[in-house]
């Protein structure tokens, strides 16, 4: 459940707010360009037990009818998952 | 399968789409944090990394209400939002701070030490990742014993930071604080049960949690959450609380893990010899006999 991605519109001068406030939750870029590795989930293998999405440092792990699944925009490749799960159904890929 | 952490959190992010670095320990912690306090937790982020990756106009990760204070004014700031938000006729809200080890234990220590002082509502979070990372890793007043930083390099004489860290949970408690409590990303349950405690009580509340910074500490980024484990299983960290005037330990390691070998994982500590590791260690079974002695045991 992540905040959506903006499209990307030109930015005038107009749009930039006067003050120092704006809009909570406004993402107009994705980081999945920082990943050298991806973690690859083996739905076979994994009961959902939701360890990797506890401790996901970007929260783009959800569970989907009872499996992992990853948000690859914003991934970073860290490899976090797949050392926290214990019955290594997640493996790291080398991204092309 | 039910894991009842999850299941206690909200299925929401609200740190999301951040610029830390791959395997941020204290993304980590804010991340949870705000998903135990949910949409109505107004944060306050003082200059450091968290608020520099957080806030990239027009890129804005936090989808709770959330502000940059000055680095020096996590505390005061957190005061003001909730006496506004209060004064205003809001009741549903946590007035939530996020601020790092050097904006808490050095420049932040006197807005900290006031609005506990006035017992202010709020939750002031330390992610501690033991120097000044967003600059470029500068000693800070809870950089550890032996680590080296830029400002505290590993020459031939000197072999890093030549001073103890501060006993922040401690200097906090000894405020009379309503609730202090340490907590590290390594146990997150542990972590995100202390930040649900913190929201039910009255008054200032007080965690200090360790967020190991691949970065800065010289580690891969898929070792943070291992490495926050084991700098508690080593002894070299505590699970406690303070409440009640008491002190409680909440997990005591049956053995101690080798401090060595917690050392000399991470770049920041490989230069320390064994004259080094025995002072470290010494002063490691110090604090046990300490905490041994005066706190009480909540565990199995
Ligand atoms: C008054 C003031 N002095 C110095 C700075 C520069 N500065 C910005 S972030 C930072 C480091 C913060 O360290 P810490 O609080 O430990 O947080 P971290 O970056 O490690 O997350 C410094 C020195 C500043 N923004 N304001
Ligand atoms: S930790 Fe492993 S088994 Fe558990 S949900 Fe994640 S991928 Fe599946
Ligand atoms: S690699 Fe890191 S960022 Fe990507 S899903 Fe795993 S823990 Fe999250
Ligand atoms: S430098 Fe360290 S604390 Fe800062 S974003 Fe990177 S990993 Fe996190
Ligand atoms: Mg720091």
């Amino acid at each position: 459940m992540r905040p959506y991605i903006r499209e990307k519109t030109a930015f005038g001068f107009d749009d930039v707010p006067v003050n120092t406030s704006f809009e909570a939750g406004y993402l107009v870029t994705v980081n999945s360009g920082w990943r050298s590795i991806r973690p690859v989930v083996e739905s076979t293998k994994c009961v959902g037990c939701e360890q990797c999405y506890l401790y996901c440092p970007d929260g783009v792990i959800s569970i989907k009818d009872g499996k992992a699944q990853i948000d690859y925009d914003f991934c970073k490749g860290c490899g976090i998952c797949a050392k926290i799960c214990r019955i290594g159904a997640i493996g790291m890929e080398a991204e092309r | 399968m039910a894991n009842k952490t999850a299941e206690s959190i909200s299925r929401e992010e609200f740190f999301y789409g951040h610029k830390a670095c791959a395997g941020c320990g204290g993304s980590l912690a804010v991340r949870a944090a705000l998903k135990v306090l949910g949409k109505n937790a107004v944060s306050v982020l003082p200059a450091g990394c968290m608020s520099a990756v957080g806030f990239n106009f027009p890129q804005l990760c936090f989808s709770n209400n959330s502000i940059i204070s000055t680095f020096a004014g996590t505390a005061s700031m957190l005061t003001g939002v909730e006496a506004g938000l209060r004064a205003k006729g809001f009741k549903d809200f946590t007035a939530v701070g996020f601020a790092g080890d050097g904006g808490t234990a050095d420049i932040g220590i006197q807005a900290l030490s006031g609005a506990i002082d006035r017992n202010d509502n709020i939750i002031y979070i330390c992610y501690d990742n033991e120097a000044y990372m967003n600059t470029g890793i500068q000693k800070s007043g809870l950089t550890p014993f032996g680590a080296k930083t830029t400002t505290t390099p590993a020459g031939r004489n000197i072999h890093g930071n030549i001073r103890p860290k501060k006993n922040m949970f401690e200097i906090a408690a000894a405020h009379d604080i309503p609730y202090a409590a340490t907590a590290s990303v390594g146990y997150l349950p542990d972590f995100i049960a202390k930040v649900k405690k913190a929201s039910q009580i009255q008054g200032t509340k007080y965690i200090h949690v360790i967020a190991p910074c691949p970065t800065g500490w010289g580690v891969a980024p898929d070792e943070t959450v291992e490495i926050a484990k084991e700098v508690v299983d080593s002894g070299l960290w505590y699970l406690a609380e303070y409440e009640n005037g008491r002190f409680t330990l909440n997990h005591k390691p049956k053995e101690f893990t080798s401090v060595e070998a917690y050392l000399k994982k991470q770049g920041r500590f490989r230069h320390l010899d064994d004259d080094d590791i025995r002072v470290i260690t010494e002063s490691r079974d110090k604090k046990w006999e300490h905490i041994n002695s005066s706190f009480e045991y909540s565990g199995k």
